[in-house]
């Protein structure tokens, strides 16, 4: 599955090269009748593309509180949060909200 | 429908924006807000967003027509929404003020450099002017000095110090009326929980004051008192502001970062909670007999103080004599980065500086 994947509010520094725009192709899940879960995306980018510090990304099995997350540019929590389940081409923006005022 | 599906364990989750806005009815909602559980589309946010912003200062009669107004400006996300919204408001709602943008470079090479240059780009996207005020000139010192004679220890020490009476004095060169800074509510939840574990009880009823410093040479305000950090975030993102995002590399405060982390806890669990601490904040009142310090000036520098010498002239004395920690002991701010023991020792001198630490860490 193709995704397009963005990183703000200092996530980035996270990332190779401070990059934030992402795009990627994940490999859909064997279990769960092969649906991309936002679940199954954090663990995915949390074992391919963060680089460092990945406690300023991830709390337990979710963003860290503070993190914001957007599904073609609609709140997480409007879509389902961890269960919105991802299609083809979809956009999903991270912005950290915890990097100086 | 939508009844079930805050239920909705059985249900798929609603693929992104297939819900209706509860206010228009009429778009796709965009987000969830913090305050009030609503789901509404980008245009209502925008308006209500705005609409009670606008609130808060009529409510609180912020501004006067006529009055210049300095806005403390980071580059950051909080006052770069807030450069944009106040010029908004002020064309929108013809408050007649005079809006400015004002900066202070601390001397951080690679932190305060880049976001400079975000601010200096704000200036131009709002027209408004830019005045930037730099520790070098006024104190003679930058950070980057200072860190290098004290270490990092008591480095933040000096940043609020210098970097308060730096945004008075720039603002006082741009003649300006009041100061407005873009502490959000999630800044002042944080800082009063910070003042209640600290028992600073001078200092926890006035951090909900949305005004402070009418006594000193010129007040300041903080218009977003009660807007959610993720709304402000969440507008810079639809908005397609301009800021700048990282930390200050100076500044590793862990106890505050504990509780902010503690906050966006609580939040996740009840988005109320951030409202209900400020209104905690607010409803603890200082008693009577608790007198603040006569205000006077500063020998030196004609800064207010209460003491014959400012703050920031103290700490430059050590600086400029090489003895960087003068000064950094006899405050309640100093204190807490000592050592156990030294702390002890102090005991005395503390309980009597402690309501007269104007001059602290953090800018309220
Ligand atoms: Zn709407
Ligand atoms: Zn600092
Ligand atoms: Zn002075």
């Amino acid at each position: 599955m193709h995704l397009t994947l963005e990183f703000g509010g200092g996530l980035e520094l996270l990332l190779e090269n401070s990059t934030k725009v992402h795009k990627v192709e994940v490999t859909t899940p064997k279990d769960g009748q092969g649906k991309v879960t936002m679940k199954f995306l954090l663990s995915w980018v949390k074992e391919n593309l963060i680089k460092e510090r990945p406690e300023m990304f991830l709390k337990a099995d979710s963003v860290r509180p503070g993190v914001l997350v957007l599904i073609n540019d609609c709140d997480w929590e409007l879509c389902g949060g961890l269960d919105a389940e991802l299609e083809e081409k979809d956009v999903v923006v991270f912005i950290s909200t915890l990097h100086g005022g | 429908m939508d009844s079930s599906a805050t239920d909705g364990a059985r249900l798929p989750p609603p693929r992104a924006g297939s819900r209706l806005c509860v206010r228009c009815g009429e778009r796709k909602a965009a987000l969830k807000r913090p305050k009030t559980l609503e789901q509404i589309c980008r245009e209502c946010f925008y308006i209500i967003f705005e609409d009670e912003i606008h609130q808060t200062i009529v409510q609180n009669s912020l501004f006067k027509a006529g009055e210049r107004v300095a806005i403390g400006a980071s580059g950051g996300k909080d006052s770069t929404v807030l450069a944009y919204v106040l010029s908004e408001l002020n064309r929108q709602h013809n408050y007649g003020l005079d809006l400015f943008l004002l900066s202070v470079d601390e001397g951080i090479t690679g932190y305060r450099d880049d976001s400079l240059e975000t601010v200096k780009r704000n200036e131009i996207q709002y027209g408004l002017p830019l005045k930037i005020v730099s520790y070098k000139d006024l104190y003679g010192w930058t950070m980057d000095d200072i860190v290098k004679a004290i270490g990092l220890k008591n480095n933040c020490t000096f940043c609020g110090v210098f970097r308060r009476q730096a945004l008075d004095r720039g603002a006082a060169l741009l003649k300006a009326d009041k100061i407005v800074t873009g502490h959000n509510a999630d800044d002042i939840a944080e800082t009063v929980l910070l003042n209640i574990l600290r028992g600073d009880i001078a200092r926890l009823s006035r951090c909900t004051f949305i005004t402070t410093g009418e006594d000193g040479p010129i007040p300041r305000c903080k218009p977003f008192k009660y807007t959610y950090e993720k709304e402000i975030v969440m507008y810079a993102y639809f908005k397609k502001l301009d800021y700048f995002s990282t930390e200050c590399i100076y500044s590793p405060n862990a106890y505050r970062g504990f509780a902010r982390e503690f906050i966006k806890d609580l939040e996740r669990m009840r988005p109320r909670a951030i409202l209900d601490i400020i209104k905690s904040g607010e409803n603890f009142r200082i008693s009577t007999t608790t007198r603040m310090p006569e205000q006077g000036t500063c020998e030196r520098c004609g800064y207010i103080s209460s003491q014959k010498l400012c703050k920031a002239c103290v700490l430059l004395d050590g600086l400029n004599r090489g003895l960087p920690k003068l000064g950094i002991g006899s405050t309640k701010a100093g204190a807490r980065a000592d050592s156990d023991g030294k702390q002890r020792t102090k005991r005395s001198e503390r309980n009597t500086s402690s309501l007269q630490g104007k001059h602290g860490n953090f800018d309220f």
